[in-house]
């Protein structure tokens, strides 16, 4: 059974603001995909016709621009993501160690969704939060940093609750030490 | 100056508490810079081009570009809309530094962008932000909209017959999009396939308009220039390299983060009495000092290193973002090559063959070293596949590809050499 993909009134008029701050048709593609990709939690082909059909653009540029981009995801994936990032700074603060530990907690390997679709784990690039290393990504979203085997099995209890970890702002360290 | 950096007072991240909020930007003397530019006739566009051109503001985005020479490429304004692109992709590993300005002072960056869009007669700036940074980027949409609010941003600014708009863009995920032309593609609505250069975006940039691009912290350096004047500037750090600079430093170091400090700090001070020493007492292997791009220098070759575009070049390195990564005396830069030459397989575009198969090749002869299957020709084979993707395709990505194997190759042979197999082949 396939689903049918619509979007609301509110996204069409949210649409129509996204359209309002680029002069030509073809520019709203990325930020409407990722209205899509909010609403649906991927950008499958049906979804990614609807953007092309919304935006009044051919849909083999849609889906150019869907498959250029790793964040859109163009296939189902779990209800919750999990990026490890594993690029040279975290690789050498124990990144695969993380990685290969979710691997085991969640008994799958990184590329793979769980069986009840609830956990997806990708092995991505560097994510911008270098120092604050060995770190990970949730779905696109919260950042958790300082990774340690117990912190993950804190992180996978929430998750598993449907609970999603807060913000951690990360002190400015001179702030913290400066002197009065 | 220099040797008074234990009692620098931080610029672009001041410690203040809440600067991001708009009231508390504003006690601080917040968008005052823009209103001098704005209202004081002396303030000419021109003039504020040469006050940054003179301060010798270069970019922070990897490749050290005057920012106020780079203004004033742009062409005069013939009535139609002209852009700024506002950098802060950052994506290039080793490298958080734009987040923080996000986090902790996003007008001070807005009001930078303002007066260099009033300097350039600009119609809008687009700020495109990596779409990671989901977080980062609901920040800065929130203060571009108090900077609307407070009629900042907009129609008749200040009561003037200046306007602009400011528009934040979410990438989603490519590396490459932080190369400008491609930056620009990508704002179009496409692939982020880089231009071929000329033309360059002051002639025909976005949407076929006149465009500067500059990285977020390049930015944020603008008001501070207004404000104090150039030859204030000048006298921070080095001298041929001036300025503050938000260092964001990884690895095996005892206190990782980001800190401001001038430029031209000694590396050995940013190690030991900044962040610490390196963990347990270890020895430095290597320094990567400006992201992932920057040739990798030995533990032993840093002494009297500072961190500026011409200390590092005279030690056989580049600034690059000052993403500093510090790995220690156990670290197996076999390991840490093939990671880095991962990533750039796979973020080339694919567009040039030198570097869709250079990155292809070069990543499979090292997972080859790694396995222990490599043989000592293959490293002569890694130095020659560099030598056939370094400035022969139509972005940098592929000599940014290049520049860390070769020189982790030439610089830490013997890590190599340990991995190979020792095939003795018989002369013809
Ligand atoms: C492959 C590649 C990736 C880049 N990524 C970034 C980036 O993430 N952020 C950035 O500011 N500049 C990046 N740059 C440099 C930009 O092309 C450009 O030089 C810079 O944004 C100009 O701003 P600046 O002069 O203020 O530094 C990249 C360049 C290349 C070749
Ligand atoms: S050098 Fe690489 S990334 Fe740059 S345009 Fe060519 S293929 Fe694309
Ligand atoms: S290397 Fe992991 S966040 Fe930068």
């Amino acid at each position: 059974m396939s689903t049918t993909y619509t979007f609301s009134k509110e996204d069409l008029a949210e649409i129509e603001k996204i359209k309002a701050k680029y002069p030509d048709k073809k520019s709203p593609v990325m930020p409407v995909l990722w209205l899509a990709q909010d609403k649906f939690g991927h950008v499958n082909d049906d979804v990614q016709k609807l953007v092309a059909e919304t935006l009044d653009l051919p849909p083999a540029h849609v889906f150019g621009v869907a498959t250029f981009y790793t964040q859109y995801y163009k296939k189902e994936m779990g209800k919750f993501v999990i990026d490890v990032c594993t690029s040279f700074s975290c690789q050498a603060c124990g990144a695969y160690d993380i990685l290969h530990y979710i691997e085991d907690q969640l008994g799958i390997k990184a590329g793979e969704t769980t069986a009840d679709g609830k956990f997806s784990i990708q092995s991505v690039e560097c994510l911008g939060a270098c120092g604050y290393a060995p770190m990970l990504q949730i779905t696109n979203g919260v950042y958790c940093n300082h990774l340690t085997k117990e912190k993950v099995d804190v992180i996978l209890d929430k998750l598993k609750k449907d609970e999603m970890p807060a913000f951690e702002r990360i002190p400015f360290p001179q702030h913290t030490t400066a002197k009065s | 100056m220099l040797q008074d950096w234990k009692n620098y007072q931080p610029l672009l991240i001041p410690n203040i508490p809440n600067l991001h909020r708009m009231d508390v930007y504003e006690k601080n003397g917040g968008y005052e810079q823009l209103k001098k530019v704005l209202t004081d006739s002396e303030y000419s566009p021109e003039k504020v081009t040469n006050i940054v051109k003179d301060a010798n503001i270069r970019g922070r985005g990897g490749a050290g570009f005057s920012a106020g020479l780079k203004w004033s490429f742009m062409p005069k304004p013939d009535g139609g809309p002209r852009y700024i692109a506002a950098n802060g992709d950052e994506s290039e590993p080793g490298t958080f530094k734009d987040r923080q300005i996000f986090e902790y002072n996003p007008h001070l960056f807005i009001e930078g962008a303002i007066i260099a869009g009033y300097a350039m007669s600009i119609t809008a700036v687009y700020v495109y932000i990596r779409g990671e940074y989901r977080d980062w980027i609901n920040m800065m949409q929130k203060a571009v909209d108090d900077a609307y609010a407070k009629g900042y941003l907009g129609k008749n600014i200040l009561g003037t017959d200046f306007s602009i708009d400011m528009y934040v863009h979410s990438g989603a995920g490519a590396y490459i999009c932080g190369e400008e032309s491609s930056l620009m593609e990508s704002l179009e609505g496409k692939r982020g396939y880089p231009r071929v250069k000329p033309p360059f975006p002051a002639q025909k940039g976005l949407w076929g308009r006149p465009t500067t691009i500059n990285n977020i912290e390049t930015l944020a350096n603008v008001p501070l220039v207004i404000k104090n004047g150039s030859a204030w500037y000048k006298a921070i750090g080095a001298e041929t390299h001036p300025g503050p600079v938000l260092y964001g430093i990884s690895g095996h170091i005892n206190k990782p983060g980001i800190y401001e400090y001038p430029t031209g700090m000694l590396v050995s001070d940013l190690i030991n009495e900044v962040c610490g020493g390196v963990r347990g007492g270890k020895k430095v292997k290597a320094l990567i000092p400006g992201g992932s791009s920057t040739p990798p220098l030995r533990g032993d070759q840093l002494e009297g290193v500072r961190m500026d575009a011409d200390s590092l070049r005279t030690a056989g390195s580049m600034m690059g973002t000052a993403g500093m990564l510090i790995l220690d005396e156990d670290t197996d830069m076999v390991d840490f090559l093939w990671r880095v030459s991962l990533f750039y397989h796979h973020e080339s575009c694919g567009q040039c063959t030198p570097c869709r198969d250079g990155t292809g090749f070069l990543e499979k002869t090292l997972i080859k070293i790694k396995n222990g299957e490599g043989e000592m020709r293959d490293l002569d084979l890694l130095l020659d596949l560099c030598t056939q993707m370094e400035g022969r395709t139509i972005c940098a990505l592929a000599d940014a590809a290049a520049w860390p194997v070769r020189y982790t190759v030439t610089r830490f042979r013997e890590d190599f050499e340990k991995r190979v197999k020792n095939t003795v082949y018989a002369l013809a």
